[in-house]
């Protein structure tokens, strides 16, 4: 590629390359990170269970315990 | 049917088997995207080799304006239905939204200095775009203003809606004032006015960088229902240990 503007070319492959390829980087760390946690409170037995009543434990896919959520959300 | 598919546990299977999938796909669709955008795709007439930053331009700017209507499509599940999978998928959405805006506007750039003899000006298409980073900037400071997801999701998706109306102001922009940008030449009432040799490599390209949107918006939605568990999890942990001390 001869042409004089090759630079602005590169660099635009460039940046997306950085932009997007460091956000994959990123979301790859905090999935692995998210996933030691969770192993990590696992492994010291912590494990979801309906509590008094049959209540669902406050912060419960991440609802106010008094906001009901749909069924079909209990198990986040 | 679509109740049991977005529930959360449900989702994290049924996602992890497309995954693999859809990333293999990415691979090979951007794959043979770029080797039309650089090795088939003739240089342009008038532009030169300057054309081949529209190959990752044009894709970057559809799929900034597709993550937001997305976005504001969870929005409307959070505010309607209350669903914590459109929370997730919301706060999955803007940071990949964001990364595309941002790339849309830096290779725009690197392609206005050749071509129009400046980096930036401050005409419609432009700013509406910087707009648009701005507002998913915005609403990512927003996630992470506010402690309690499903809180934060109600006040996020409000924001989002918003912001909604910046949408058709980005698409029409070029038609509605004088800009410098060049108005639309593939979605238009009369049709492309791309020549089809520069045509399918931008299509390829389009599709190859939409399926990277979805893998990564997938996997980033996987991410944050763990972040959920870990959350609810801490909780509990912390709930049981007050419980024993009280108790003791």
């Amino acid at each position: 590629m001869g042409d004089p503007h090759t630079p602005f070319i590169l660099a635009s492959y460039l940046a997306t390359v950085l932009v997007v390829g460091g956000l994959i980087v990123r979301m790859v760390l905090d999935q692995r990170a998210q996933k030691r946690a969770l192993a990590e409170l696992e492994a010291r037995g912590v494990a979801r269970g309906r509590r008094r009543g049959g209540e669902r434990a406050a912060g419960s896919s991440g609802a106010p315990a008094d906001r009901p959520r749909p069924a079909a959300t209990e198990s986040a | 049917m679509l109740t049991k598919l977005a529930n959360p546990s449900t989702f994290l299977r049924w996602s992890g088997a497309l995954l693999p999938w859809l990333a293999g796909l990415t691979v090979a669709t951007l794959g043979i995207g770029l080797w039309m955008a650089w090795f088939v795709a003739p240089a342009d007439y008038q532009q030169g080799e300057t054309i081949r930053i529209m190959y990752i331009h044009v894709p970057a700017a559809w799929l900034a304006l597709f993550l937001y209507a997305m976005m504001s499509a969870s929005a409307i599940g959070t505010l309607v239905w209350r669903h914590p999978l459109a929370d997730v998928s919301q706060k999955a959405a803007a940071p990949i939204g964001a990364a595309f805006t941002l790339v849309c506007l830096i290779t725009g750039a690197l392609w206005g200095k050749p071509m129009w003899g400046t980096y930036w000006v401050w005409d419609a298409r432009l700013t509406s775009v910087l707009v648009l980073f701005l507002v998913y900037a915005g609403i990512i400071a927003l996630w992470r203003t506010i402690e309690d997801p499903s809180r934060a999701a109600r006040a996020v998706a409000i924001l989002t809606l918003v912001g909604a109306l910046n949408l058709p102001i980005v698409k029409f922009s070029v038609d509605w004032w004088n800009t410098l940008h060049q108005p639309a030449s593939v979605f238009r009432m009369d049709g492309p006015t791309i020549y089809p040799t520069m045509l399918y490599p931008l299509l390829v390209m389009a599709l190859g960088v939409t399926f990277l949107a979805l893998t990564m918006h997938m996997y980033a939605m996987r991410t944050e229902v763990y972040r959920r568990r870990v959350r609810t999890l801490s909780i509990l942990e912390a709930e049981r240990l007050d419980e024993r001390r009280l108790a003791a």
